[in-house]
């Protein structure tokens, strides 16, 4: 079983998952983390054997519709439903911390 | 239920508007009355479209005036769960993340359940992004169970379990990633039904999990839970994980009895954790089920103890890719900052709750390099197992029985501040969502506290047809389950 996470994981994944924590929050949820880490090692358990991954209920195949045009979402309805949009598309900030 | 409305049910008022015995304006007057009586205190909406509902009912009562047949649903007010699509109507997940989003289009369920003549009455609370077990995770507060205002009713689709028990609408709609529509069902005292995955289209439906996620239906009977069920299932192009065949009929079979089927008491469902009461009824229900004309032995699925934690790895593993989605870019809640990557950041952080951050960080967790394999890649061979055992049970058995929660409702706050003990509730129900099968909830009398027990009917894959059966034969033997007035007092 891997070792118990620890605060510094929590850390990480949280910087990794765009979300900044508090200190006091970093303590919280590594406790309540590392409980549920140690109740799923009973997976740990498992031997390996020839059991292969299931990663969903039924064999996906790939689904393309014909190519025609049909209906679809209206651009602007969308477009209403963003923070900033301009011209036709979505606004952001600087991706590069500079102002363009 | 004595009041004319609360003893309703969809198919009756469907009937009646259907013949222009009744109008759908006066059929929906009464839910909404007891709405504004009584949704102050038990916060099953986020929000109450009446408005809309009025108009909607008023345009179906011209359309049969004009002779025409508004559908199978035609005048049954229906309750939503606030993760369903709905154009132009808010939809919020019960988060702050997409506090005042209006979706550009209906869910598929939505679309048919509009053109089969159902009339929305609002959205309905949820536990964040559907991640609980009680309805406690809502951005907006907690539901409370119309059985006792001082408990949950059980979750993540505790607003829709409780709009139907206390009699705010006939049916509704929820979804179910672990049991979020089987465990509210058991807990407020109504149907509900996980159908198999892929029955029903999840286009519309905001993801959570989408290997596990599925839409179905409440109902305070089990013949209204077929009809709605009838009405939404099909297939969906919008949907590639859609099942291309058509749906079953499903009330039709309601009145052909269990004789000669096959029920299985799951052995390690009934045990240790389970709740005497609880246990006892699951038993009362398989004597029943005999008593009715059904074969009842006992089953073994082995590898449905390690469900909990298979699914408490993957479901937050498909969560924290999914929830990626919100950035502050599109659509939701944006906290401006300097740069996009700080403005990601501090949208996500302002937006999400507790809980979603939480399985947000367990699910990146078991997918970051170095835990992949022995984390999530265990838990997929998990899943393969308890898919084996159940195939192996099904073998000897059509259909298979456990609670649906190992308690009655429990006390608002009692589990809130510790997540692992929230997460055991899900013991019964996860297995199914694991595997891709179907699964029911039927009142079954009360425990010792007074508070209605659910029976888990689980069946294979596209086994609605028997599992549909036994729910009606448990519907007709269930000892007199406590039915709640729209004005909040007990009925015998």
């Amino acid at each position: 079983m891997p070792e118990r996470i620890s605060r510094d994981d929590v850390a990480h994944v949280a910087r990794l998952a765009r979300l900044s924590l508090t200190d006091a929050e970093l303590d919280l949820f590594t406790g309540q983390l590392a409980a549920v880490l140690e109740h799923a090692a009973d997976v740990d358990a498992l031997e390996d054997g020839d059991i292969p991954e299931m990663t969903h209920p039924f064999p996906l195949h790939n689904v393309l519709r014909d190519d025609v045009v049909g209906a679809c979402v209206d651009r602007d309805e969308v477009l209403a439903q963003a923070p900033l949009a301009e011209e036709g598309r979505f606004r952001v900030p600087p991706i590069l911390g500079e102002e363009p | 239920m004595s009041t004319s409305h609360g003893t309703a049910t969809a198919v009756d008022i469907a009937a009646a508007v259907r013949a222009g015995e009744r109008s759908a304006v006066e059929v929906l007057e009464p839910y909404l009355a007891a709405i504004e009586a009584r949704d102050a205190e038990l916060h099953a909406f986020n929000l109450v479209t009446a408005d809309e509902a009025r108009d909607a009912a008023a345009a179906l009562d011209r359309r049969v005036a004009a002779g025409e047949d508004p559908g199978p649903l035609a005048g049954v007010p229906v309750a939503l769960k606030d993760n369903l699509c709905t154009r132009g109507v808010p939809t919020t997940c019960s988060s702050r993340i997409l506090e005042g989003w209006r979706p550009p289009y209906d869910a598929t369920v939505v679309a048919r359940l509009t053109a089969a003549g159902a009339v929305s009455v609002g959205k309905t609370n949820l536990d964040e992004f559907a991640m609980g077990s009680s309805t406690e995770n809502s951005a907006f507060g907690p539901t409370r169970n119309p059985h006792d205002p001082t408990r949950v009713p059980g979750g993540s689709s505790g607003g829709s379990a409780a709009a139907v028990a206390a009699g705010f609408a006939p049916v509704a709609l929820g979804s179910d990633t672990g049991g979020s529509i089987r465990q509210p069902a058991a807990l407020c005292g109504v149907v509900g039904v996980k159908p198999t995955y892929g029955l029903v289209s999840r286009y519309g439906l905001v993801a959570f999990a989408s290997s596990l996620d599925q839409i179905g239906p409440f109902a305070t009977t089990v013949r209204d839970a077929a009809l709605l069920l009838e009405v939404i299932a099909g297939h969906d192009p919008c949907d590639s994980t859609s099942i291309p065949q058509p749906a079953p009929g499903l009330v039709d079979v309601l009145d052909r009895g269990v004789e000669g089927l096959r029920v299985g008491v799951i052995a390690e469902l009934t045990g240790e954790g389970i709740a005497p009461d609880v246990a006892r009824r699951v038993t009362e229900a398989a004597e029943a089920l005999e008593r009715a004309g059904a074969t009842v032995g006992e089953a073994s699925v082995p590898a449905a103890a390690l469900g909990l934690s298979a699914y408490y790895l993957i479901a937050p593993a498909e969560a924290s890719s999914n929830l990626a989605r919100y950035d502050g870019v599109r659509y939701g809640l944006r906290v401006d900052a300097r740069t996009t990557g700080e403005m990601m950041e501090a949208s996500r952080t302002a937006g999400f709750g507790d809980e979603v951050k939480r399985r947000i960080m367990l699910g990146t967790y078991a997918l970051s390099a170095g835990y992949r394999d022995a984390y999530y890649g265990k838990a997929l061979r998990v899943r393969t197992l308890i898919a084996r055992d159940f195939a192996a049970a099904y073998e000897r058995f059509d259909v298979l029985l456990s609670p649906t929660s190992p308690t009655t409702a429990f006390p608002i706050g009692d589990k809130a501040a510790d997540p692992l003990s929230m997460y055991l509730n899900d013991v019964c129900t996860i297995p199914t969502n694991l595997v891709g099968d179907a699964a029911m909830s039927v009142p079954f009398g009360t425990g010792d506290d007074g508070l209605p027990v659910g029976v888990q009917v689980l069946a294979p894959a596209l086994g609605e047809v028997p599992m549909f059966r036994v729910g009606a034969a448990l519907e007709a033997a269930a000892p007199g389950a406590a039915a709640v007035r729209p004005d909040g007092e007990e009925q015998p």
